[in-house]
């Protein structure tokens, strides 16, 4: 391959000669430590599962990575680990029970067809995590939606005892759909049964905050945690705020809007924020590099969009989904190039707009 | 005499490491004269000089041996008394080749210098614009644009602020620092008959808060002078010494897309240069010589050095101690915006400010991958440009789609590149996307002249 080299003569390449030791695997590695925070919590709440699906995920990952990557005959990529965390954030958006081989099917799906196929990490169009979790919900909605941990939402009915029964009776069923749901599901059902969604208990909000007790895929259910590895991300400034900023700031102003205007249509703002998988989104997906927009604005426009798209699915009384963040998402990552295109800073120079 | 603090800062640049301490050391000291000078005739910005010698002949220090071969261009001295040997064809730092003069130096050195101008403060603005033409005087931080043609804006673009640049951001150079140090009141004088041919009511010198011994020698070498004269005090960030950023950092005014300094009422010159308008004026001493610094991990004995024009970089080196260990590469310039040369056969002129050697534990050699989109370029670009779908335009050969987007106002800082954690080569695509784009539009304006003679 080599030309013959004098070796009297030194390399030659364009400046710049110095390089600030920035790395697409440095990036990915600061990624992997800041979710160790939510995979111990998971480890916490939901025992052998939590590390059985993140090891299933994330090994079936990086086997699929290393396969495509020999099918093309294109140059190993595992060393950039970017199929580790999307295998990590896979397995975070899986409910905790979920049989061993669908978490397979949506690892293969996930690194194969929405990253490899379109030439590895950076063409990707969408984020492959969350490509692979929609796949999974679409082909085994069942095993998606089930959960079983323990009624909580008992809570619930002590604080709002009134509502609760109202909605129980009136519903009928309704009672046993609210015993294993997630606290978004349930207020999906109480919303489909024509109820108005009941008042919470404020000691609710600090379950909703360390996740115990609570419905929820293997990684989202304790904000504390995911918040603890967003500071990491933050202060390492692999993320930058404006994306989540904007995300968690539009669900916080619509459900607070919808809670003036139409009591009962919606659950509190805080719990919009903490429930389901807001800031696993809102941290760790929407701020993929690769797919989300490169300028600071396009972001804002980005984060926006997530924020409102998450709360049409959630609020919708005629939907099917309780949770909207990763449709969210995935449907921002197709308007991306847009968003890029839209948003190019003023160049230094010209005139001001 | 005030020491401001810079009012505007822009947004963009980065913090590279500086290693400015390995140079800046010692005072500047004279190299010995070598028994070769190989001047080149292509020292500047525009058309080369012209040799008025011939092969044989005697020449004296300072006398003229090309003669400005355009409006943009310069004249060239020859930098040592001696006989010229041949006129030859060289290679220069950024990789041109062109002609060059060269002089074997006799042991005794007899210097032909010009009527010294004492009284600058009364003598005529032309007479002192006039000098620093014929002492060939060029912008000696990098590009090499002529003085005096920077110097005479047309009368419909009035100039209100001159600015020192004395920045130097370039990280390991300290030459325009030690010449701060050392030749501040020389600078001063520099300046001021800047200001006499300009008619400009500001003066400003432009310094980096880590250099804070240069900043008080200029500050005490105005001390005095009277008019609105100030040291400004910038940010220490690269690029702070580009231009169009400082013109920004010290006056908020933007410099227009495709424009000029002058177009935002400023003329910024590099302190070296200043210091060479001064010698020319008031010493009558051509332009000659200048500080060069060989530095680097990869040099025994960094040092800034009083060298004349046509010296080689290994001569240099060889001045400084040689080489540690096995070289990996060899800047003329900084590490941001240099130019890596293949061997040191390559001689100094009057825009190669440091010579800068780089040990293999330095250089970073990578492999590119694809972008991931990750912004740093983009929030590190000082010209807030879009590195990364610039780049890509390019590498799909789209050059005309980057150009319509903003790929003619890169000024190849490097920041983008030295951020990129995919390691892309961004730079090296801006100058061949820019290079094919200059070339295009040649080849139009001259199809245009063409059809225009018929
Ligand atoms: S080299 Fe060009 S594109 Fe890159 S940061 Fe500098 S001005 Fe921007
Ligand atoms: S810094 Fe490199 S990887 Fe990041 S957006 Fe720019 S070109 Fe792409």
């Amino acid at each position: 391959m080599n030309p013959e080299v004098n070796p009297n003569l030194l390399m030659v390449s364009s400046s710049p000669h110095a390089h600030s030791g920035a790395s697409v695997r440095r990036i990915m590695l600061d990624v992997l430590i800041a979710l160790t925070p939510a995979f111990s919590a998971a480890c916490w709440f939901f025992r052998l599962n939590a590390l059985r699906l993140t090891a299933t995920c994330v090994l079936t990952c990086l086997a699929t990575e290393w396969v495509c990557r020999k099918l093309m005959k294109r140059e190993n990529s595992l060393g950039d680990l970017s199929a580790a965390v999307t295998g990590v954030l896979l397995a975070f958006n899986l409910p905790p029970e979920l049989p061993t081989w669908m978490a397979v099917a949506g690892s293969v799906f996930a690194i194969a067809i929405a990253k490899q196929v379109f030439g590895g990490l950076g063409y990707n169009p969408f984020n492959p995590a969350l490509a692979g979790r929609v796949f999974m919900l679409i082909s085994f909605t069942g095993a998606m939606t089930t959960w079983s941990r323990a009624n909580w939402s008992y809570k619930l009915a002590a604080a709002a005892q009134d509502a609760a029964t109202a909605a129980t009776s009136a519903a009928g069923g309704l009672a046993d759909a609210l015993t294993t749901a997630t606290p978004l599901g349930m207020a999906k059902a109480v919303l489909k049964s024509g109820q108005a969604i009941p008042g919470f208990q404020p000691s609710l909000f600090t379950d909703f905050f360390f996740g115990a007790n609570l419905n929820g895929c293997v990684g989202e259910t304790c904000s504390i945690a995911l918040l603890a590895g967003a500071v990491y991300l933050l202060a390492r400034k692999v993320i930058s705020w404006h994306i989540p900023v904007a995300y968690l700031a539009t669900v916080f102003v619509y459900a607070w809007v919808l809670k003036i205007c139409c009591p009962g249509s919606a659950l509190p703002p805080m719990a919009h924020l903490l429930s389901g998988g807001l800031f696993l989104g809102a941290f760790f997906m929407a701020t993929d590099m690769v797919t989300s927009p490169i300028t600071k604005k396009g972001m804002l426009v980005f984060g926006i969009g997530c924020g409102v798209i998450t709360m049409l699915i959630r609020t919708s009384k005629t939907g099917a989904y309780p949770e909207g963040v990763s449709f969210a998402i995935l449907i921002m990552n197709s308007l991306t190039p847009l968003i890029n295109r839209a948003t190019r800073n003023r160049v230094f120079g010209a005139k001001k707009a | 005499m005030k020491i401001i603090n810079s009012p505007f800062h822009f947004k963009g640049g980065i913090h590279p490491q500086y290693h400015k301490d390995l140079g800046d050391r010692e005072a500047i000291r004279e190299l010995p004269l070598p028994a070769k000078l190989t001047v080149p005739m292509s020292m500047h910005l525009g058309a080369p000089a012209k040799p008025v010698v011939k092969v044989g002949d005697i020449v004296k220090a300072g006398q003229l041996i090309a003669e400005a071969g355009g409006f943009i261009s310069a004249p060239v001295h020859a930098p040592a008394a001696g006989r010229v040997k041949s006129i030859d064809q060289t290679v220069t730092a950024p990789g041109r080749s062109c002609q060059a003069i060269v002089i074997e130096t006799s042991p005794e050195q007899e210097w032909e210098l010009m009527p010294p101008i004492p009284d600058w403060g009364s003598a005529d603005p032309k007479t002192l614009l006039e000098r620093i033409g014929a002492a060939g005087v060029v912008g000696m931080g990098g590009a090499g644009f002529p003085t005096k043609v920077k110097l005479s804006p047309p009368p419909n673009k009035p100039i209100d602020t001159i600015i020192l640049n004395g920045a130097e951001c370039e990280p390991y150079l300290t030459g325009d620092n030690r010449m701060m140090v050392e030749h501040a009141d020389h600078i001063a004088v520099g300046a001021q008959i800047m200001r006499r041919i300009l008619g400009a009511e500001k003066l400003r010198v432009a310094i980096e808060d880590n250099k804070p011994d240069a900043i008080e020698a200029m500050a005490k070498a105005f001390e005095g002078v009277d008019g609105d004269v100030a040291v400004v005090r910038l940010h220490t960030v690269y690029p702070q010494g580009s231009e169009k950023h400082q013109i920004y950092a010290v006056t908020g005014r933007e410099v227009p897309r495709g424009g000029l300094p002058m177009d935002a009422g400023c003329v910024v010159e590099n302190v070296s240069t200043v210091y060479a308008i001064y010698d020319a004026v008031v010493n009558g001493r051509p332009l000659t010589r200048r500080v060069i610094e060989v530095t680097g991990e990869g040099v025994a004995h960094p040092a800034n050095l009083m060298a004349p024009f046509g010296v080689s970089y290994a001569e240099m080196i060889e001045a400084c101690g040689g080489y540690v260990g096995k070289p990996a590469k060899l800047i003329s310039g900084g590490p941001m915006m240099g130019f890596a040369q293949a061997n040191g056969d390559i001689p100094c002129g009057k825009t190669t400010g440091g010579i800068l050697v780089l040990p293999p534990r330095e250089v970073s050699n990578f492999t590119s991958q694809a972008c991931i989109s990750c912004g740093r370029c983009v929030d590190a670009c000082p010209m807030r440009l879009i590195p990364s779908e610039l780049s890509q335009l390019i590498e799909a050969e789209d050059i005309d789609g980057a150009a319509n987007i903003s790929l003619m106002d890169c000024v190849e800082c490097g920041c983008c590149a030295w951020v990129c954690p995919a390691h892309r080569p961004l730079v090296q695509h801006f100058r061949r996307g820019k290079a094919i784009v200059n070339a295009k539009r040649a080849a139009e304006r001259a199809k245009q002249q063409e059809a225009a003679k018929k």
